[in-house]
């Protein structure tokens, strides 16, 4: 479980970036954060980690205090995937830079070796064992540097901007996984600006703006919310945009979901009149 | 990244900010060969004082002083190395001249630290660029080293996301003896090199894409011309000259033990 409670954060350069944020994440959840550019998104999953400690306010991760312990430590329960993988990947094979933090944390020879295994089977990069990750195409270094965090398995996965330069099979492939996450009761968080990915996902969804949250609830709430959207420059999903438009003839808004809104639609059709 | 701090430029208006680069550019290598020619401390500490007005003038001292924060540790070295080795080879004694001119040397190095850092805080990098050019040096070294000094906060704010990147996957920076530590850094700076690389030849795209080196001739939108304030530099900049050299070479510098 992760607290944060009233957390407040600036940079050296006085920049308030998180005015008094207070949330709390439940083992097993599966939680998106939204927002502008500068919003404070990514500084808040850093506090998470202990990248970032709060300039006052608490963070507890597991009920420990994030300003008691180090970045390596709380690593160990929560991974952090970086948006962008070149700013990770150093190793000359793949295999090497998975096993990079599995080094860092301790593991055995042979323990190592059975997790890169695994890391390299679950995401399909098991053809690239010997390659060097520079030599991959962008999608698949993003699914390196995924992989070299879920090796050692964290209980807590944090995902900044996952579905940037992915195809619409590598997002669907995500999405399959986050899924797979949820029935071993892993939290995952995301953070992210693709709309249309949180409504195939149907998370928790948190707003921020300015640095406070401005918003948070079921996906089906917020992003079918004009106003509170409008308010963080964010546009509804499209399947949300056609229900909206629908309303007027009696259908319900609050729809973001493909199979919802196609059992809606037979069901108008079925009855020829309202839905 | 302190020390890159003292470097970094801020867009402030002084007078000092409206010189001409050119003409600070040649005050800066003056005081360096200022501080080069005099090995004495009293000359020295002048020199030190005297860039102070400048400093103050152009409201940057708070960048100055961490710049020279972070000359520190390279000071002390110096410091520490010239005692040692005059108190070894001169038959173990630990005298006040010794100290002296210890400290003399180091004050040579934070000279020239201090007068660099007052240079670069004070001029921005396009102006730099513009010296450069109407200095007759070729467009294209002009152009790729103004490109290298904007890119260094680029590079600085990008070192630190891959810093935090490899502490998310357990890296510890702080770890293990002095060779472990810089082995420690390995992780950090290959993706750094990297996508520095990655990023020049995406530059480099994006300007052949613009039509960059299309005319051998360009123009430019400003043009440097010399002010009241570049030619009072010009007249304090020959009277140091002329002065140190003069002292240098006829008037006898005490030390500050023999003052004492």
């Amino acid at each position: 479980m992760i607290e944060a409670q009233n957390v407040h954060f600036s940079y050296a350069n006085k920049v308030e970036a998180l005015k008094g944020v207070s949330l709390t994440i439940k083992d097993g959840e599966f939680l998106a954060i939204m927002g502008q550019n500068g919003a404070g998104k990514s500084t808040l999953v850093k506090q998470f980690n202990g990248l970032l400690k709060p300039t006052t306010g608490k963070v507890l991760v597991d009920g420990v205090e994030t300003t008691k312990t180090s970045v390596a430590s709380l690593a160990r329960n929560v991974g952090f995937v970086f948006q962008n993988p070149d700013h990770q990947l150093f190793s000359e094979t793949v295999e090497d830079e998975i096993g990079f933090a599995l080094k860092n944390f301790g593991f055995e020879h042979k323990v190592i070796e059975e997790r890169v295994t695994w890391a390299l089977n679950l995401l399909s990069l098991t053809q690239y064992r010997k390659t060097s990750p520079f030599l991959l195409s962008g999608g698949e270094r993003k699914r390196v540097a995924l992989a070299s965090v879920l090796a050692w398995d964290p209980k807590t996965l944090i995902l900044d901007e996952p579905t940037i330069g992915q195809d619409h099979e590598q997002k669907e492939i995500l999405r399959q996984f986050i899924l797979q996450m949820q029935t071993q009761n892993k939290t995952v968080v995301i953070v992210t600006h693709d709309v249309e990915f949180v409504a195939e996902c149907n998370p928790r969804v948190v707003l921020m703006k300015d640095g406070n949250i401005v918003a948070e609830g079921v996906g089906k709430d917020i992003l079918t919310n004009p106003t509170v959207l409008a308010e963080s420059s964010i546009v509804l999903p499209q399947i949300a945009q056609i229900f909206m438009k629908l309303a007027p003839l009696g259908f319900p808004k609050n729809i973001i979901d493909i199979y919802e809104a196609k059992d809606i639609i037979l069901k108008a059709k079925e009855n020829k009149v309202q839905p | 990244m302190s020390v890159f701090d003292g470097l970094k430029f801020r867009k402030v208006y002084s007078p000092i900010h409206n010189l001409d680069p050119r003409i600070k550019f040649v005050y800066v290598i003056s005081i360096f060969v200022v501080a080069i020619i005099f090995y004495q401390i009293i000359p020295l500490l002048l020199l030190f004082l005297l860039q102070i007005p400048f400093v103050l003038l152009a409201r940057v001292q708070r960048q100055w002083l961490r710049s020279l924060r972070g000359a520190a540790f390279f000071a002390l070295l110096i410091f520490v190395i010239n005692v040692g080795t005059t108190f070894f080879t001169s038959g173990y004694s630990l005298t006040a001249p010794i100290i002296e001119s210890a400290a003399a040397l180091t004050l040579r190095f934070v000279v020239l630290v201090e007068s660099f850092s007052v240079f670069f805080l004070t001029t921005s990098p396009d102006h730099l660029g513009l010296a450069l050019e109407e200095s007759r040096v070729p467009y294209e070294f002009a152009f790729a080293f103004t490109t290298a000094v904007r890119f260094v906060p680029v590079l600085a704010e990008e070192a630190q996301t891959i810093m935090d990147a490899q502490k998310a996957r357990g890296l510890e920076l702080e770890k293990g003896g002095l060779l472990k530590r810089i082995r420690n850094y390995v992780p950090v700076l290959i993706p750094l090199i990297v996508s520095a690389i990655r990023r020049s030849l995406e530059l480099a795209e994006a300007m052949e894409s613009r039509a960059w080196g299309a005319t051998k001739k360009r123009t430019n939108l400003y043009a440097l011309k010399l002010h009241r304030g570049d030619y009072a530099l010009i007249i304090i900049t020959v009277g140091i000259l002329a002065a140190s050299v003069y002292i240098r070479l006829f008037v006898p510098i005490p030390t500050i033990a023999q003052l004492i």
